[in-house]
């Protein structure tokens, strides 16, 4: 197991430190930002010296071993454009994000597999298959688009839910969160489900699919004969079943709906970090953007080794195929 | 059936009997058809800026503009006909989604195949890559590349591609891969025959099923991306509106009310993606050969 955890290891670092030369020359070898640094009607020597304080007069490669110098002391440099270190700004804006993701991912999760499963279970009913009409259009239609629909209906048309906006906030530890107040929870309500509608066509197909197929095996079968409760079968046996693929997909479907918020934070004025990396872009903030993506990088490197180890955990065979 | 012996009609014989496929298909031809034929159909020419009159921004559908003909689903914050605009609009997504989708298809099914067939490093070195970003979101990918290389056709498709090939190259390395083992290139490849043709008469051949599933998904996909990212508005330059440009121009208004601005577009859009996704999924279906009787 111990073999098993430091090879795995390993190759997160090797991946973590190609994508980080990845991104670094990706959006450092293109575009010149000195020109949003300084005001146009600076002077030449102002302009060198800005250049030189930045560091943008180096080679591309003795940058890149400063930038990794500064990112293994915790220092992602400072945003061009706010005059702030890059990890503060991220950090404060973060919050803000992780609610809303965790509360997509884990609410799609849940009521997905319910769903699911039931299709699975009785797959002629009337009921699985309008589950799985809606789930097509959910993997069908663009996010944005469910988003604005959302707004149009329950904000503007029916005026129950606001529009935009993280509400009121209460502070833990320091940090601001919106879903112990209800207004702050209200205001969650529309970029979540926004957010969750595809995670949540996912998670129906594949706990249908899984349950398919789980039903028609011999374990079942014994299961049955031996006189346990239908009830008990579904949650005991089939659940552990198929739970293997769904943890991998809500593992992976964690880090992409991160990134995936860039779109309904944008839709929805809420104040995250995809907010902040499409304000960026628009502005080419380089160490703002090359701090997200690497940070991004990050958690799907994490999530990917977290997931092997349960998985090993799980499931001997892994662990042993990993090891002979 | 007059041609059910040739492999296409024979596919097209079983194609037919799925009727939503085949309603799917219709409604994918005619969408193109409007789109080629946009400037015969609409009433207007939405890029020409003469046609256009502020006095006619943002009216609801029904209205009779200053050019005297009644604008079915309202007219944009910039006086155009919304009609026209979709019509437009479906060209420029039609367009980006296709180009995009055959430059990835060539780019992932030569990086693909290549791995597949060379082996050794340059396949570990190809597959790793595609490995490596297909971890990644595809979204962000095209964000990033489409902010660095700034606006325009070119650059879209670029992204596009970018975010894409990798679709391509698993799927042609995996297809390109057990076929490789079979007896049939291996007999080909004991001919005088040289290895490019090999690859080019039976190996590309034997891979193309699962590329073309793939390729149908991912013209939706790209579509589908060129509009989120029109939306948020990193796409196509505002003089000539995609869908998801249009729909991203109506976004203020609408909390005002005036939807159809946003809403008409969307629902061009989605019919699009919708109708291009069913036919995709009736072709998976009729090469799956699990789901063969």
């Amino acid at each position: 197991m111990l073999g098993f955890i430091i090879q795995r290891f390993l190759q997160a670092i090797v991946v973590m430190a190609v994508m980080s030369v990845i991104v670094f020359c990706g959006v450092y070898a293109i575009g010149n930002p000195i020109d949003i640094v300084i005001p146009p009607e600076a002077t030449q020597e102002i302009r060198e010296a800005a250049i030189r304080r930045l560091g943008l007069d180096l080679p591309l490669y003795k940058q890149y071993f400063i930038f990794m110098a500064n990112l293994l002391q915790g220092d992602l440099g400072r945003s061009f454009v706010y005059n702030v270190p890059v990890l503060e700004l991220i950090g404060g804006r973060l919050p803000a994000t992780l609610e809303l993701v965790l509360i997509s991912v884990i609410s799609a999760t849940v009521l997905g597999v319910s769903l699911g499963v039931y299709a699975g279970y009785r797959p002629e009913s009337w009921i699985s298959k309008t589950i799985m009409g809606v789930s097509v259009l959910g993997f069908s239609v663009p996010s944005f688009w469910v988003g604005l629909i959302l707004i149009l209906f329950f904000a503007v048309h029916l005026g129950w839910l606001p529009a935009g906006g993280r509400g009121e906030t209460v502070e833990i530890w320091g940090v601001a969160w919106s879903f112990p107040t209800l207004d702050g929870l209200s205001h969650i309500v529309l970029p979540a489900v926004n957010l969750a509608l595809f995670k949540l066509a996912m998670m129906i197909r594949l706990a249908r699919a899984g349950t398919r197929e789980i039903m028609l095996t011999d374990t079942i079968k014994f299961a049955r004969a031996a006189g346990i409760s239908e009830g008990t079968i579904l949650r005991r046996h089939l659940l552990k079943l198929i739970s293997i693929p769904i943890l991998t997909v809500f593992g992976l479907e964690l880090g992409s709906t991160l990134a995936f918020a860039v779109v309904t934070e944008t839709i929805f004025s809420w104040p995250g970090v995809g907010k902040l990396i499409i304000d960026s872009i628009g502005v080419l903030d380089r160490p703002v953007m090359v701090a997200y993506l690497i940070l991004v990088a990050f958690l799907f490197v994490t999530i990917n080794f977290v997931i092997d180890l349960v998985f090993a955990l799980i499931d001997p065979r892994v662990r042993q195929g990993a090891t002979s | 059936m007059k041609n059910a012996s040739t492999p296409l009609g024979r596919f097209w014989a079983e194609f037919r009997e799925n009727r939503v496929a085949v309603v799917a298909l219709a409604v994918v031809v005619l969408l193109m058809l409007l789109a080629l034929f946009a400037a015969f159909v609409s009433p207007q020419n939405p890029y020409d800026m003469a046609n256009l009159s502020l006095m006619d921004s943002r009216r609801p559908p029904g209205f009779v503009g200053s050019g005297g003909y009644t604008h079915l689903l309202g007219t944009d914050p910039q006086g155009r006909d919304l009609l026209s605009a979709i019509f437009y609009g479906l060209r420029i997504s039609i367009q980006i989604g296709l180009a995009a989708g055959i430059v990835s298809l060539s780019l992932g099914t030569t990086l693909g195949i290549l791995a597949a067939y060379v082996g050794g490093r340059v396949e570990t070195l190809i597959m790793r890559a595609v490995d490596l970003q297909l971890s990644f979101p595809a979204i962000l990918l095209a964000l990033v590349i489409v902010a660095l290389l700034g606006q325009g056709k070119a650059q879209l498709i670029g992204a596009l591609v970018a975010a894409q090939y990798a679709y391509f190259a698993r799927t042609a390395y995996g297809a390109a891969k057990a076929e490789r083992g079979k007896d049939y290139i291996e007999a080909a490849l004991a001919t005088p025959m040289s290895g490019r043709l090999v690859v080019l008469r039976h190996l590309l051949p034997n891979c193309t099923p699962p590329l073309i599933v793939v390729a149908t998904v991912q013209i939706a996909n790209s579509i589908s991306l060129e509009a989120t990212l029109s939306f948020l508005g990193l796409g196509l330059p505002v003089t000539e509106p995609s869908l998801g440009m249009l729909i991203s121009n109506g976004f203020p208004y609408m909390m005002s009310g005036r939807y159809w601005i946003s809403f008409y577009p969307g629902v061009a859009l989605i019919i699009l993606i919708v109708a291009i996704n069913l036919v995709g999924d009736q072709i998976r279906d009729q090469f799956n050969p699990r789901l063969r009787k």
